[in-house]
C-alpha cells in the first residue's frame, strides 16, 4: 500500500511553497516511493549497527591557525540584498505585542 | 580525419612534449568542435573560451622554456557545475543558483588547474546533481551525442557528452548513486567513480555528504588513471577525505589480468536487465576469461534493499544540506515585498527548486521528521552495514566485481520524466557502491568500478590490503578495460546504435602510512 502522508505537514517542515498541484502530485509520487522504501524494515534487524559514514572519521581536528578569510566586498558580492557591510533580509520578528 | 579535440589526453599529452601541437591548437580544436555541436547537445551550461585561450597560451610560454609538464597541462577539461570555480558562474544547473559566481575554488578544479589543465566550461546536468538522465537540470536537458533524441544518462549527463562530442578531452563529475557511471555508460565513454573520501570535496556543491564522490569522465582508461593520481591525495579542507599524499595510478596499467579473481554479481542479472546489455556484459566475461581471469559468480544478497536504503538516506541528507539555499546570504531571493524572512524563505524556495529537488527534499524531510525517523532514516542505515558487509564477504573471495553499469542502454528523451521509481532503478546496479563507500568503479563500454575495502579496525587479521595491491587491482582492470573495448571512436565517423556498460567494483583501502610521490610538475 502506498504510504499516506500530511503533505502540508511535511512542505512547512522543508519552507516550500507548494502549488495545488504539485501537493496533489507529491503527495502520490512520495506514497508509491515510500511504499518501496519502506522494504528496509524486513531486513535490518535490532542486532545490526547503523553505518552513518561508510569511512568513519571522528574528531578531526587540525592546529587552530589563522589564515586570511574572505574581504567583505567578495563575500557580499552574491548577496540577494545588502546594507552597507551587512546583509539585508526582511523582518525576522513578530510586529506589535 | 580525426581530429586533435577527438584524441585522448595521453596522447595529447605525448605530442605536447614532442612540440607537435600547442597548447592553443589543441584548445582550438575543442572550441571548434564546441561551437559547432553544442546547440545540438547542450553540454555546456557556461563556456568559457577567453579564460582558456589566456592559459593555453601561457602554458604555450612555459613550455617553450623546456620545463616538464603535468600529464594534465594543456588538455582541454570540462567541469560539472557542481565544483566551484572562483569568478566563474556555478548554477548546479538550478534556478536558485543561477547567477551565483563562487570566490573560490573546488580543490579538486584547483589540483587540476595547478597543473596545467585548461578550463572548457561548466556542464550541464541534473539540478543538484539529483537525477539519471539529465532531465532534471533548470536549463534544459543534453542530447546524447549518439542519438540526440535519447538521454545521456546523469546526473553527469554534460560531462559524458561534451567527452563523447570531442568538446572536452575529458571531464569532471560527481557520483553518488551512480551519476558518473551511469552517463559514461550510455555516452560510451570511461567512467570511474573512486572510493569515498579519494578526492576532496571541498568546493563541491553537496548532495548527500555521505556517498558524494568526484569521478571522471574520459575516453580511455589511462586518462581516467591519470586524472585520479592528480586528484588524489588528502585536503585538510575536506575533514572526510581519506589520509594519504597522492598516488601513481598508472602503474601497472599493462600488467594484464591473468590469474585475477573475478566474481559476476548474481544478483545483477536477469529480470530487468534488457538482453543486450545483458549480453554486453557476458561477452566482456568471457574475454577476461579468455585473457586469463579466473571468473566465478559472485553474491551481494542485500543488493536488492539497496535502492530502499539509498533513497531513504539520499534524501535525508539532501534535505538537510539544502537548507542553506534560504534565499538570505546568496543565491536567488524570491521577488516582491515579504511579510517576514520565513515566508521569503517558503517562496524562494518554491520559486527556486524544481519538481525532483523538491520531491526529494520533501521524502528526506518525511524520513526524518518526529515518529518516523528510526522506520525510514535508522533502518536505511543498518541496511547499509549489511551491503557493507555483503562486499566484505565477497571481497574475500575476488580482487574484483562485475556486474552492468546500467540495466538499460540510453532512452528516449521524456521516456521516464514522469515515473520517478522506473528514473530510480536506472541506478540499482551502481547504488550499493555508494553506500558501501566502495572503490573505483570506471564504467566504459566496460565499466571498471574499483571498490576498496574498508580497513576494520576491530579485527586487525581484515586489514587494507597494501597500497601496492590497490594500485595494481585498479590498474589491471582497468588496462583490460581498455583491451577489450578500445578507444571510442568520433561519434561523427561510427555510430553504435547503443552503448552499455559492464561495471567492475574492486576492493581497496587507503592507509593513513600511505607514502607516494608527488607529481609536483608545473
Amino acid at each position: 500500500m502506498p504510504v499516506d502522508i500530511d503533505i502540508d505537514h511535511v512542505a512547512r517542515l522543508a519552507r516550500i511553497q507548494l502549488t495545488d498541484d504539485e501537493k496533489a502530485r507529491l503527495k502520490v509520487q512520495l506514497g508509491v516511493i515510500l511504499e518501496h522504501a519502506a522494504r528496509v524494515g524486513e531486513v535490518a534487524a535490532d542486532d545490526i549497527p547503523p553505518t552513518a559514514y561508510a569511512i568513519a572519521r571522528a574528531n578531526v581536528v587540525r592546529e587552530d591557525v589563522p589564515e586570511p578569510c574572505l574581504p567583505v566586498e567578495e563575500a557580499l558580492r552574491n548577496a540577494p540584498d545588502r546594507e552597507g557591510d551587512r546583509i539585508k533580509v526582511p523582518r525576522i520578528t513578530e510586529i506589535g505585542s | 580525419m580525426t581530429e586533435l579535440c577527438d584524441l585522448t589526453g595521453a596522447a595529447l599529452s605525448a605530442k605536447l612534449a614532442g612540440g607537435e601541437v600547442s597548447a592553443v591548437e589543441i584548445l582550438e580544436s575543442s572550441l571548434g568542435r564546441a561551437d559547432t555541436i553544442d546547440d545540438r547537445v547542450g553540454a555546456f551550461l557556461t563556456r568559457t573560451p577567453e579564460l582558456a585561450r589566456e592559459r593555453a597560451e601561457e602554458l604555450d610560454v612555459y613550455r617553450a622554456t623546456g620545463a616538464p609538464l603535468s600529464p594534465v597541462a594543456g588538455i582541454p577539461t570540462a567541469l560539472k557545475d557542481v565544483f566551484t570555480t572562483n569568478g566563474v558562474r556555478t548554477t548546479c544547473a538550478s534556478r536558485i543558483l543561477e547567477n551565483y559566481v563562487p570566490p573560490y575554488d573546488s580543490t579538486a578544479w584547483a589540483r587540476l588547474s595547478g597543473d596545467g589543465a585548461v578550463l572548457v566550461g561548466k556542464t550541464n546536468c541534473d539540478e543538484f546533481a539529483m537525477g539519471s538522465s539529465n532531465e532534471n537540470s533548470a536549463f534544459g536537458p543534453v542530447h546524447n551525442p549518439w542519438d540526440p533524441t535519447r538521454v545521456p544518462g546523469g546526473s553527469s549527463g554534460g560531462s559524458a557528452a561534451a567527452v563523447a562530442a570531442g568538446e572536452a578531452v575529458w571531464a569532471l563529475g560527481t557520483d553518488t548513486g551512480g551519476s558518473v557511471r551511469q552517463p559514461a555508460s550510455l555516452c560510451g565513454v570511461v567512467g570511474l567513480k573512486p572510493t569515498y573520501g579519494l578526492i576532496s570535496r571541498y568546493g563541491l556543491i553537496a548532495f548527500a555528504s555521505s556517498l558524494d564522490t568526484v569521478g571522471t569522465l574520459t575516453r580511455c582508461v589511462r586518462d581516467a588513471a591519470t586524472l585520479l593520481s592528480a586528484l588524489g591525495g588528502k585536503d585538510p579542507r575536506d575533514a572526510t577525505s581519506l589520509d594519504g599524499d597522492r598516488l601513481d595510478y598508472t602503474e601497472g596499467l599493462e600488467d594484464g589480468v591473468s590469474g585475477l579473481r573475478v566474481g559476476v554479481v548474481a544478483e545483477a542479472s536477469g529480470e530487468g536487465v534488457e538482453p543486450g546489455v545483458g549480453m554486453a556484459v557476458e561477452a566482456a566475461i568471457e574475454r577476461l576469461a579468455a585473457l586469463g581471469a579466473e571468473v566465478a559468480e559472485a553474491h551481494l544478497p542485500h543488493a536488492e534493499y539497496a535502492l530502499s536504503a539509498y533513497y531513504l538516506i539520499a534524501p535525508s541528507e539532501c534535505s538537510s544540506n539544502l537548507a542553506r539555499y534560504d534565499g538570505v546570504r546568496y543565491g536567488l531571493r524570491a521577488g516582491g515585498t515579504h511579510a517576514d524572512s520565513v515566508a521569503m524563505m517558503f517562496e524562494t524556495r518554491g520559486e527556486g527548486f524544481g519538481a525532483e529537488v523538491k520531491r526529494r527534499v520533501m521524502l528526506g524531510t518525511y524520513a526524518l521528521s518526529a515518529g518516523y525517523y528510526e522506520a525510514y532514516y535508522g533502518q536505511a542505515q543498518k541496511v547499509r552495514t549489511l551491503i557493507i558487509r555483503d562486499y566484505e564477504a565477497a571481497f574475500e573471495r575476488f580482487d574484483v566485481l562485475a556486474s552492468p553499469t546500467s540495466p538499460t542502454t540510453a532512452f528516449p528523451i521524456g521516456a521516464k520524466v514522469d515515473d520517478p521509481m522506473a528514473m530510480y532503478l536506472n541506478d540499482i546496479f551502481t547504488i550499493p557502491a555508494n553506500l558501501a563507500g566502495v572503490r573505483p568503479q570506471p564504467s566504459k563500454p566496460i565499466s571498471a568500478s574499483a571498490f576498496v575495502r574498508r580497513s576494520s579496525p576491530e579485527d586487525p587479521s581484515r586489514a587494507a590490503p597494501a597500497a601496492e595491491t590497490i594500485r595494481a587491482t585498479l590498474a589491471r582492470i582497468t588496462a583490460t578495460a581498455t583491451r577489450i573495448c578500445p578507444v571510442i571512436g568520433s561519434w561523427r565517423t561510427s555510430h553504435p546504435r547503443s552503448t552499455a556498460t559492464t561495471g567492475f567494483t574492486c576492493a581497496y583501502v587507503l592507509t593513513s602510512d600511505v607514502r607516494a610521490t608527488r607529481n609536483n610538475h608545473r
